[in-house]
């Protein structure tokens, strides 16, 4: 007993201060919210779009605008490195999360993403948010990395954010994987039984669009293929706080600016 | 190199593989059981299809203490008689080749779908083998008084893969664990074909996400050995650093799982934290906490720069403290060690017969470790003892992982106090036509074995995954026998499979 409340002083306290505090810091070589210059573009080059594993990237013919759709985005940066002209970069910023689809897409003019529900649920939703996780052919890092809010370094409890076990009890699902057909019918029934009205997170570029699955026969692009998604939370897999951002969005706990 | 109709090679060393075929069915058959009765151990045995829907069936048999693999093919069609008749570890991969390429083992105890693949490719297969449904099958059952049965999954109640589980029970005893999986079935296998190409990196980075090193790390050394690209010893560090870290975080993350299993929660809440702390160390090393974008063939895509060496040197030695207080209190606190002791224990006879791998295995007492047997990268130059324990319980796969931990954070600085020199990435030239190559890494559950072969075109014409997982997941169901239901959680745990390893 004593031995374990020494171990208890010396771990110390370290559960970060965000929202209120600053965040914990990102690595150096964090790849967050894509920034384009299409001007930067160097005439009829192109070599972006073969480089990218999940053709996120498109450059209009008519406007010559690159976009860069985060939803389906691995964040390989693969096309930072072939682009001779530096037209796309990535930035720090973590804030990734989008209530709209649409918006996910990234060009030099286009609107920063935003959690932005309904007011009637997040009212109802109240200062709790109950989420049952499905993992539809997720390969274990988006998993481990919404799991890993529930540790004392996050302590994800403290925002009323909890993850049950029963999707009768939950609020809604946070689904990861491009659903695979296999897990089809599991994410169909378990969906059905979350009480109304629901809500539907999608995390991860597979949940989003497939992925690196995209097209593949075997799946299905993503949740919003089969139930209707409330918000999207990109990357592969997104960083927790990147997730963390996201829920606080969804129940309107974010700090005014945030 | 080239045996009497079989061929020797080492870890990721090319060949060609119609040097290893063998006349017929037989003489294969024969050969492979002589080579497991000899010590061998099923690295990897699967069909090749080849011109005209032709197969070929082809096994690599890893000899641990000699750091050999044989390699034996033959042709193959219709059925056969199965080898896991006489020969149990081939129960597993005769289940996949059976399921992939429509070749009955004929006389196998229990061939029915390991991945259901069929259920997903839309009734296109006109002599469909298995069920239209993911885990609709028979179940292996028992009848009787008091006989129940228990079914968990796919769906369970954390934050978990998708996986069923039938559990046969009489009373709180189980007598037989069947695990029936598939769900994660993304097609990785067929999309490999025709490869290297853009995506061919991100599958293997993501057939089992918390191994993306490991995976990655295979993948790179059998293209590495079919392009001959020489990989600097800087890489190799960097690689083999990444590897470790790896090895640490999900170590670390599942003796805090064990903990919470038991109700214990102080191990529990540090090593949770813990976990994430090393996941930041290797986003230091690329920015990604899974290592994503790291491991590219012909080297790393990212430098190890005085600064980083700092931050990582830093971040060890309290990752190294914190970790010690955590864990001795679970080897100090008398109701977590009656819970781990003698549960779920398997014996190194059943461990060598059914073909485990990884901490499992070395719980058992079986020094099997790719990095000493089969070394690669720079596991051929700077050794890591290997761990073992010899209670097979989740006491012995618990304080594996613990051993295993310190001895990586002592390699990883170590290999951070001597980081060589020069370039980080070599060119990587094109595939040789018509070659042959395994690839085997110790990631944390233990053996990756990557089988990769080139058309004429120098593209991939068969890729074969076998994640530590394949071998392990019946390990689980073995290790149930006889166990009450409630220890179910924490036997499972102590395996800590990979569902989408195993699904591909
Ligand atoms: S960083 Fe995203 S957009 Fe760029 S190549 Fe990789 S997946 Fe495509």
């Amino acid at each position: 007993m004593l031995k374990a409340i020494k171990a208890r002083l010396q771990q110390g306290y370290r559960t970060t201060s965000y929202p209120d505090g600053p965040p914990p810091e990102l690595p150096r070589h964090f790849a967050g919210l894509p920034v384009i210059d299409s001007s930067k573009c160097l005439p009829a080059c192109r070599q972006c779009i073969p480089a990218c594993p999940t053709q996120a990237l498109d450059i209009d013919t008519r406007t010559r605008q690159v976009s860069l759709d985060t939803g389906r985005c691995l964040f390989c940066r693969e096309c930072q490195r072939v682009c001779p002209a530096g037209a796309i970069q990535f930035s720090r910023d973590f804030r990734l999360a989008s209530s709209s689809r649409e918006r996910l897409v990234v060009t030099d003019s286009s609107p920063l993403p935003a959690v932005e529900l309904d007011g009637a649920i997040v009212r109802l939703l109240g200062r709790s948010l109950k989420l049952r996780q499905v993992s539809a052919g997720g390969c274990n890092a988006c998993e481990a990395d919404t799991n890993v809010l529930g540790t004392v370094g996050w302590d994800l409890g403290r925002f009323g954010i909890q993850f049950v076990a029963s999707p009768r009890h939950a609020d809604g699902l946070l689904i990861t994987g491009p659903v695979t057909e296999n897990t089809r019918l599991a994410l169909e029934k378990t969906y059905q039984a979350v009480p109304s009205p629901k809500i539907v997170i999608a995390v991860g570029a597979c949940a989003i669009s497939g992925g690196p699955y995209l097209d593949h026969p075997e799946a299905h692009n993503g949740a919003a293929s089969l139930v209707p998604v409330d918000v999207y939370v990109p990357g592969c897999p997104p960083h927790p706080l990147t997730i963390l951002h996201a829920l606080l969005a969804t129940i309107g706990r974010l700090p005014r600016g945030l | 190199m080239l045996h009497d109709q079989y061929v020797t090679v080492h870890n990721s060393q090319a060949f060609d593989c119609d040097e290893s075929l063998l006349p017929d069915l037989e003489r294969f058959r024969q050969a492979v059981l002589e080579a497991v009765a000899k010590g061998g151990r099923i690295a990897a045995l699967s069909a090749r299809p080849v011109n005209d829907g032709d197969s070929r069936i082809v096994a690599v048999v890893a000899f641990d203490a000699e750091g050999v693999l044989q390699v034996f093919s033959s042709p193959v069609a219709g059925e056969y008689p199965a080898i896991a008749a006489d020969c149990p570890q081939a129960h597993w991969f005769e289940r996949d080749l059976w399921e992939q390429r429509g070749i009955v083992p004929l006389g196998h105890p229990w061939l029915k779908p390991i991945r259901f693949s069929h259920a997903c490719s839309r009734g296109e297969a006109a002599d469909d083998p298995s069920p239209a449904t993911c885990g609709v099958t028979d179940f292996f059952s028992m009848s009787g008084e008091e006989v129940h049965e228990v079914a968990v999954g796919p769906v369970h109640a954390g934050i978990i893969e998708p996986g069923h589980f039938r559990f046969q029970c009489q009373g709180e005893s189980v007598y037989h664990l069947e695990i029936s999986l598939g769900y994660q079935h993304r097609g990785i296998e067929r999309a490999m074909l025709g490869g290297p190409a853009v995506r061919t990196i991100h599958y293997v980075e993501t057939a089992s996400g918390d191994t993306s090193i490991g995976h990655a790390m295979a993948y790179c050394r059998g293209v590495e050995s079919l392009s001959g690209t020489h990989v600097s010893p800087r890489a190799q560090v960097i690689r083999g650093i990444a590897l470790e870290l790896e090895r640490v975080a999900n170590h670390v993350g599942d003796l805090g799982a064990l903990a919470g299993d038991v109700g214990y929660l102080p191990t529990m809440s540090y090593c949770g934290r813990i976990r994430g702390d090393v996941l930041n160390m290797t986003a230091v090393l690329c920015g990604n906490r899974f290592g994503r974008g790291l491991v590219r063939p012909g080297g790393v895509a990212f430098d190890l720069d005085d600064e980083a060496v700092r931050q990582l040197t830093r971040r060890l030695k309290s990752a190294a403290k914190d970790t010690r207080v955590a864990v001795d209190l679970l080897w100090e606190s008398p109701s977590v060690m009656a819970r781990f002791d003698r549960t779920g224990a398997l014996s190194p006879e059943l461990c060598n017969e059914i073909g485990l791998v990884g901490p499992a295995a070395r719980a058992c007492g079986v020094p099997r470790d790719v990095r000493r047997d089969f070394p690669f990268g720079i596991f051929r130059f700077a050794q890591i003892p290997v761990s073992t324990w010899d209670s097979g319980d989740v006491f012995g796969r618990a304080y594996v992982r613990w051993l295993e931990i310190q001895r990586s954070l002592a390699f990883i600085q170590e290999q951070l106090d001597a980081l060589p020199p020069g370039q980080i990435l070599s060119p990587v030239g094109a595939l040789a036509p018509n070659r042959f190559s395994v690839a085997l890494t110790e990631g944390w559950r233990g053996e990756i074995c990557h089988v990769l072969s080139t058309g004429p075109d120098g593209k991939f014409d068969w890729y074969k995954i076998f994640d530590p997982s394949f071998h392990n997941w019946f390990g689980l169901a073995m290790a149930l026998r006889n166990q009450q239901i409630s220890d179910f959680p924490l036997c499972n745990k102590s395996f800590n499979l990979s569902y989408c390893g195993h699904d591909l």
